[in-house]
């Protein structure tokens, strides 16, 4: 008989939970986590690292498409769909298995099955699927600390419920089985726009409608300005305040109303439909009303240690609010553990965790907006640096593209970065690093930044702020 | 391979330490987490947890031994599957070093097994990978240093704290290892406990002014937008802190006596109309009553010595002169010169020294010896009408004088009432150095010097 008692059970392996769960056994807690579809959840299987994958494939086949550019011949380039699909798919079964090591390597033990908490220190797991070798099966598990890393699932709206196979979600448009001629996104968020600039980069002919004014709408405008003339020049359509009212679907094809923002109304008959209109959290069926956790707009209630209202039970990643990103699942996780144990760590900063979308061209950003920083009345100072300055930029034969810093003028803490470009989302750490350890421009401007690279523009930015700027 | 276990460095200063207690037997089984050992620093006592699983072969420092060099070998652990004995026959042989997980991210163990402590310390390692054990609760913040008085803090806190001008070794750091960001600085604005000066001696440390309200509750008290927020400057906080010091450790008592000083207003007016006058006719000097009263003063504790001393914990300091503080009120606060040596000095010695002090004081040009130490102080608000009020002794001094407004008044001499100038004095004395009789008799002599100005002659 397997032992059902733990210290910690955590609900959910996917970015956020399965990072919980190592450093939970790191800290000498006893560990289980329950999972019900795949180890390493929706980011590895479904998300973040697929889509990558795919992105990968489209990049390389532009960079084909273009091979005179760089005074190299490329004949009857073209692209197997299926074989991109295949790829993509083997990639996150390698990850998928590279969880269900990790868990063995850390002594985690892992359930299979779905989850349910029947009161504070209590996890019933029912049936569901077959769980990988050596899981234990549904049961009840007794544990002091609850962790729910539940997740979230596309936002479905009505009037444009996705049917799987004229209308998809990130799950089904992540696997095609040929890329459509016509496609219409609808929302221009990171899964969005990453779609679309998949899709349009084998050749579908791609529509964006957003409901706000801006696409990205969290990117700072300008950067959003900056990449929304890329997509147009790459033939993109975009429209923006305005939205999808109806989907008629016929045949082989859907037939979009769309309603722009003085009331006018239009129609687009597309061969597909992609709703990235967001995500919202996985709380039902875990048995929190019964438990009374505090929930708000689809997601659950927690403080700066990952502890909702309920004693023993704590929440992190998407289950508990946005930013809904895989890093800030993982940080949230090991802080929450790490309070458990009575190390008190500091509460996350909401505003320390970047963001980045692998669009073509990227964008990548951490901290306040310019429009933020107004809002909350920061006197700032504002630096840029186009890709057109950089040397290296301009061998890649990648010039197009911005860097953007934010400075409270007072005190000289760096507020945000902005980037659209090649490349920027490997770029972008290297601000985090610096807002994490609070420096100023000073010390910004004393860092020597290796030439020839990209991340002389992040210096080159800083020093513009501060009427420096070397190269343009 | 065993598992060498080695003195761990509870801080990044930390040298030795004395190993208190093994929570773990030889034999006994030990699992990740498990709290096998107790260590003593000057500072603390803390507990050292296994990081990896085992069975404790062999304790190597056995418990109560003092100053164990960090990274000294302590305990030898047999990994799982091992022979217990032969792990333990191997200890300080060629197992595999391995340091018992810091409380803090230490200093990395010495590549050498057991090498003894006092090596030059290594670069700080980047945070290992392996789990870190910290204590479960956080130690009380003490000034994260690299031991040569730099103290660890970002560059936007030290900004920050410049701005508002607060000392940043004497913020608590609640960053990792202790390290000052910027919130602390904002908590510290924000009137949260500052730690004392590092620079004070030990034994003497001032106690951080400990609000009974937070901030918070007293805004609160407040409507919003009814009030504005200043900013504390230097001399504010030092103010703040050097009187909260005083009255919270300095027993105070108070004597009040009025003094009649129509022979000195008398002696005044005389000698400052024979005062020499220059080409421009501008007066080599102008006695105040103030002068007078530094002058008696300063007599009065050289006729009273015993009065004329400072308390520290070690002894006594009996002052061989009468260094007079004149407090000086400034726009934004206020400062104590010192008139040093004034029992020697001429009253109009005195008096010009006392203009070119309160000159610079007002344009806060004073230099540090001008203002610091003393041995006793004068604090005049007999210009604002004041009739008598008690003043805050200003440490180490052991006494202040609060002088009220000369006036005249109804007196009864000899059965008969008569208007006299009168001026009342009060006498804060700090009981530990001053008990009541002596400071009677110095405010006695006092009385005496100020009521007849020509004993000051004498």
């Amino acid at each position: 008989m397997a032992d059902t008692s733990f210290d910690i059970i955590i609900i959910g392996s996917g970015p956020g939970g399965y990072v919980t769960a190592i450093r939970a056994s790191q800290l000498g807690f006893k560990t289980a986590i329950v999972e019900r579809d795949y180890l390493g959840g929706i980011c590895l299987n479904w998300g973040c690292i697929p889509t990558k994958a795919l992105l990968r494939s489209a990049e390389i086949f532009h960079y084909m498409q273009h091979a005179k550019d760089y005074g190299l011949s490329a004949e009857k380039v073209g692209y197997d769909a299926q074989a991109v699909v295949k790829r993509s798919r083997a990639v996150s079964k390698r990850l998928n298995d590279g969880v269900g090591f990790l868990m063995r390597k850390n002594k985690v033990t892992v359930i299979w099955g779905e989850a349910a908490i029947d009161a504070p220190g209590k996890v019933t797991v029912k049936p569901k699927g077959e769980g990988p070798k050596g899981a234990l099966g549904p049961g009840t598990y007794q544990a002091k600390h609850i962790i729910i890393a539940t997740g979230a699932r596309p936002r479905v709206l009505p009037g444009i419920e996705p049917d799987k196979k004229l209308v998809w979600t990130y799950f089904e448009a992540m696997v095609p089985d040929r890329v459509p001629k016509s496609l219409l996104v609808i929302g221009s968020g990171a899964i969005g726009v990453e779609f679309a600039s998949f899709f349009r980069t084998l050749g579908s002919d791609v529509t964006i409608v957003e409901v706000l004014p801006q696409i990205l709408p969290v990117e700072d405008a300008e950067i959003a300005a900056f990449a929304r003339k890329a997509f147009e020049k790459q033939g993109i359509k975009i429209m923006t305040g305005a939205k999808v009212t109806k989907l008629d679907k016929k045949g082989d094809g859907v037939t979009a109303e769309i309603e722009d923002g003085k009331g006018q109304k239009s129609s687009l008959a597309v061969e597909r439909v992609i709703s990235a209109v967001g995500v919202v959290g996985n709380i039902e069926n875990l048995g929190l009303e019964k438990l009374g956790v505090k929930t708000d707009r689809g997601t659950i209630v927690i403080d700066g240690h990952c502890r909702t209202n309920v004693p023993g039970i704590y929440a992190i990643g998407d289950v508990a609010g946005p930013p809904m990103l895989a890093h800030k699942a993982e940080h949230e996780g090991v802080v929450c553990v790490e309070a458990i144990k009575g190390l008190n760590p500091h509460p996350m900063d909401k505003l320390l965790i970047p963001g980045c979308t692998y669009c073509q061209p990227q964008i990548a950003s951490v901290g306040l907006t310019e429009a933020a920083a107004k809002e909350r009345k920061i006197e700032v100072r504002v630096g840029r640096f186009p890709f057109v300055g950089n040397g290296k930029a301009i061998a890649l034969g990648e010039d197009q593209g911005l860097v953007k810093v934010i400075f409270d003028k007072k005190t000289g803490a760096l507020l945000g970065a902005h980037m659209v470009g090649a490349e920027v989302t490997e770029l972008i750490q290297g601000y985090v690093v610096a807002m994490n350890l609070e420096t100023t421009e000073e010390e910004l401007m004393h860092t020597i930044f290796p030439h020839p690279t990209l991340s002389e523009m992040m210096k080159e930015a800083v020093l513009d702020a501060y009427g420096r700027v070397l190269n343009i | 391979m065993p598992i060498n276990i080695l003195m761990p460095a509870l801080s990044p200063t930390m040298e030795k330490g004395n190993l208190a207690k093994w929570l773990k037997k030889e034999g006994e089984k030990v699992k990740p987490g498990d709290v096998i050992a107790e260590i003593e620093t000057d500072k603390a006592t803390m507990e050292v947890e296994a990081v990896d699983e085992g069975v404790l072969a062999k304790i190597v420092v056995p418990e109560g031994t003092a100053d164990v060099p960090v990274n000294q070998l302590i305990a030898v652990l047999a990994g799982e599957g091992e022979d217990v004995k032969a792990a333990a026959a191997q200890a300080g042989a060629g197992a595999a070093p391995k340091a018992a997980p810091a409380p803090k991210p230490s200093p990395p163990p010495a590549q050498a097994a057991p090498a003894p402590a006092a090596k030059p310390a290594a670069p700080p390692p980047p945070p290992p990978a392996q789990p870190i054990v910290v204590p479960p609760a956080a130690q009380p913040a003490k000034p994260a240093t690299d031991g040569h008085g730099r103290v660890f803090s970002s560059p936007l806190a030290r900004r920050l704290a410049k701005e508002v001008g607060i000392d940043i070794a004497r913020i608590a750091g609640s960053g990792p290892h202790g390290r000052v960001i910027a919130r602390d600085v904002e908590a510290a604005k924000g009137g949260a406990a500052l730690k004392a000066p590092a620079a004070a001696p030990a034994g003497a440390t001032v106690p951080a002014i400990a609000p009974s309200m937070s901030d918070q509750q007293i805004r609160a008290l407040y409507e919003e937008g009814s009030y504005e927020v200043v900013p504390h400057d230097g001399m504010r906080r030092t103010i703040a802190q050097r009187l909260t010091a005083s009255v919270q450790t300095i027993p105070h008592f108070y004597l009040t006596v009025d003094c009649a000083i129509g022979k000195l207003l008398t002696a005044r007016e005389e000698i400052n109309a024979t005062a020499p006058k220059d080409k421009e006719g501008k007066a080599a000097y102008r006695l105040s009553v103030n002068d007078f009263v530094i002058k008696a003063l300063a007599l009065a504790l050289q006729r009273v010595p015993e009065a004329n001393v400072s308390w520290t914990e070690g002894g006594m300091l009996k002052h061989k002169h009468s260094d007079i503080g004149v407090a000086v009120a400034l726009p934004a606060g206020l400062i104590t010169p010192i008139v040093r040596n004034a029992e020697a000095k001429s009253l109009s010695a005195i008096s010009n020294e006392v203009k070119d002090l309160v000159a610079r004081a007002r344009a806060r040009k004073l230099k540090p010896h001008e203002y610091q130490g003393g041995t006793s102080s004068v604090s005049n608000l007999g210009m604002y009408g004041i009739k008598d009020f008690t003043a805050v002794i200003n440490p180490p001094q052991s006494t202040i004088l609060a002088v009220g407004a000369g006036e005249e008044r109804a007196v009864v001499r000899d059965g008969k009432i008569e208007a006299a100038q009168m001026m009342s004095v009060t006498m804060s004395c700090d009981h530990r150095a001053v008990d009541g009789a002596l400071g009677a008799e110095l405010i006695g002599a006092f009385k005496k010097l100020i009521e007849n100005p020509v004993l000051m002659v004498v």
